[in-house]
């Protein structure tokens, strides 16, 4: 059984008198510990098919299962907790809070899963000293560098043990080098944690850091193959 | 929903960062419980009052004055039948069966002299029975006799206030002071009983017999006449017929017949002061609801506060629901914030309502009683006002869609 399997998936958006077709009949099947990239110029659908793939936000049309389950049906609140349990997400701005230090935002996932104060901090510590962030727990968003900050926010995202990690344009804010060093980040989780990683990205070097790349136009797939790796 | 200390730590945080526009919110509720805990202080304080009042003047009193109270106020009789004297005071005494003590009052102010010192006080001529009938007592020598009355001695006994201002140490009892020139010995200084309602020092009086006064210290057109008579009943039970008595006798002594009104008026002076209390007690809910509206509007402001802050941190409450915050928490966290507001406010409140009620009281002598009920009422007020006006605005954060919130700029 495929971790994530979308079944004719639509969205539309209606501005006014237009609708617009974000996405259309996307089918597509990634499973557990995959690496898999998602391309496309902009406005092809992207970002779209990401936040339904992290029910952010619910299709128009179509079926999206999730570890077997089908999301289309939940409520809020529902969706609130599968995000918090199964999906850890990596924003292009960070996303992190303003004015709280680099441990509680790791810890937010992990407050809104009821875990006691005492866990909580054991494991925020783990997941900022898997990423190399030792001695920056007490330091807020705007006293680390946007490298630091976007790895802050990856120990966010993996601090629940989330099967799954979602990044939409993660080094899109980054230089050259902090994107490469961020890249070998995701690729050593995805092989060492068996994490599936699913990102979005401009750029073919990045994109080639993964197994998979997707490639999106106007709100369909156009392509999807596997990376050879040189 | 998640853990309370978290959230008030997340709430303390939120509010920090903004301390001033906090501390102007809080304002409203530090000015609203402040001035609620003030208002029922001067309330409760008048009430309490009033009852120390009650039970300083002594119970099951009755006070017959001349004239008669028609609804229009007090109409003075005329001519000599409308005087109570001396002799209706003693006819009360002898035989009304329902009366325990009966004082009859002349009274004056004036300048009463010992060795250099000197004092102006309020002198009352009266009888024996004025002990009882006050429910007083002597701390040292004794009351008047019948003698004292017959034949007008010159003995006075002084209250408390009196006895500091002009002795200062030296036993006054076998002392003599003058007063209007007359000398007089002292008797007896009576138990201090403190303030009265309307704030007179009720320790400052000088006691003789009503005898002497109406002779040498009050002039009085009407020989023997007194200004007014106070009557005790022998019990609480015994004050209608008392009452009763005491009207029946005088109508016969100034032979007003059935027809004619009386040129006296007999008034319960307990239940009176009941009225007082009561009216007391109306005030202080009056003042207390009044002061409310402030915590009132201290609460809308607390919410107007809370609107903006959620809408400012929109993408805030975007990034909480996308890593897994569901509604409750969403909105127990603004509702957590208002709270703490308005508890915050709440406790500098209750400082600010008790500094106000001392205040009060040192600067116009009243008593203020700032009691433990009014301050968990204030208290508990506030946090319902956060609980209730930080509600709306939780709710709107709560109702927020995660993907939008996000996007939010
Ligand atoms: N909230 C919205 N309301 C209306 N239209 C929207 C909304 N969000 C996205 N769209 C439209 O949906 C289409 C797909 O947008 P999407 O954000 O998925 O593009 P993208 O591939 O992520 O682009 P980019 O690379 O620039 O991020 C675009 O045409 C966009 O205008
Ligand atoms: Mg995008």
């Amino acid at each position: 059984m495929a971790l994530i399997e979308t079944r004719n998936l639509s969205k539309f958006y209606f501005v006014g008198d237009n609708v617009v077709h974000a996405l259309e009949n996307i089918s597509v099947r990634i499973n557990a510990g995959e690496f898999v990239s998602i391309m496309g110029p902009s406005g092809s659908g992207k970002s779209t098919f990401m936040n339904l793939i992290g029910c952010l936000d619910q299709q128009t049309g179509g079926d999206y299962l999730l570890d077997g389950t089908s999301i289309g049906d939940l409520d809020k609140d529902n969706l609130a907790e599968i995000r918090n349990r199964k999906i850890g997400f990596v924003f292009q701005g960070f996303n992190l809070l303003p004015r709280t230090s680099a441990l509680e935002n790791v810890e937010l996932p992990l407050l809104y899963n009821h875990i006691t104060a005492k866990e909580r901090k054991k494991r925020a510590m783990n997941a900022l000293a898997r990423l190399g962030l030792q001695g920056r727990e007490d330091h807020n968003p705007n006293q680390l560098s946007g490298g630091q900050q976007q790895r802050v926010a990856i120990a966010r995202a993996l601090v629940n043990d989330a099967p799954v990690i979602l990044a939409d344009e993660p080094t899109g804010n980054l230089d050259t080098k902090t994107s490469v060093e961020i890249m070998e980040l995701f690729v050593q989780l995805n092989s060492e944690a068996q994490t599936t990683i699913i990102l979005v990205t401009h750029e073919q070097d990045i994109a080639e850091f993964s197994k998979r790349i997707i490639r999106f136009l106007d709100g369909h797939i156009v392509s999807d193959v596997p990376v050879v790796k040189k | 929903m998640i853990n309370v200390n978290s959230t008030f730590k997340i709430a303390l945080r939120a509010l920090w960062v903004n301390k001033m526009r906090s501390f102007l919110t809080m304002l409203g509720i530090i000015i609203g419980v402040g001035a609620v805990i003030t208002m029922l202080a001067v309330g409760t304080g008048a009430s309490q009052k009033i009852s120390e009042q009650i039970a300083s003047v002594g119970s099951n009193l009755l006070i017959v004055i001349p004239g008669s109270i028609t609804q229009g106020g007090i109409r003075m009789g005329s001519g000599s039948h409308s005087t109570l004297t001396r002799n209706d005071a003693e006819a009360i005494e002898k035989e009304c069966s329902a009366v325990s003590a009966v004082a009859p009052f002349v009274n004056t102010a004036a300048q009463v002299v010992y060795g250099n010192q000197n004092w102006a006080t309020g002198i009352f001529g009266t009888s024996p029975g004025i002990l009882e009938v006050k429910d007083c007592t002597l701390v040292t020598g004794r009351n008047f006799t019948d003698q004292d009355i017959r034949s007008a001695t010159k003995v006075c006994i002084l209250g408390q206030t009196v006895v500091d201002n002009l002795f200062g140490g030296i036993d006054p009892i076998g002392q003599i002071v003058r007063i209007k020139k007359v000398p007089f010995t002292v008797i007896g200084v009576l138990e201090p009983k403190g303030q009265s309602i309307m704030g007179q020092d009720q320790d400052d009086v000088i006691y003789i017999p009503l005898t002497t006064a109406q002779k040498k210290i009050v002039a009085t057109h009407v020989p023997g006449m007194v200004r007014s008579i106070m009557v005790k009943a022998r019990s609480a039970d015994d004050m209608a017929l008392a009452e009763k008595q005491v009207t029946e006798l005088l109508r016969q002594r100034h032979r007003s017949g059935p027809s004619k009104e009386d040129d006296f008026t007999v008034r319960n002076l307990s239940q009176m002061m009941q009225v007082a209390e009561q009216s007391a007690r109306v005030m202080t809910i009056l003042l207390g609801a009044i002061a409310s509206i402030s915590l009132l509007i201290g609460g809308i402001g607390i919410m107007n506060i809370m609107l903006v802050s959620v809408t400012e941190r929109t993408r805030e409450i975007g990034i909480r629901m996308a890593i897994g915050a569901k509604t409750w928490d969403i909105r127990i966290q603004f509702i957590i914030e208002a709270l703490t507001l308005s508890l915050i406010g709440g406790i500098f409140g209750i400082i600010l309502g008790i500094t106000g009620s001392s205040l009060i009281s040192i600067l116009t002598e009243w008593t203020t009683v700032v009691s433990p009920l009014s301050i968990i009422m204030a208290f508990g007020f506030s946090g319902f006002v956060g609980i209730f006006f930080g509600f709306y605005p939780a709710y709107k954060a709560s109702l927020l869609n995660p993907i939008d919130a996000l996007r939010y700029e």
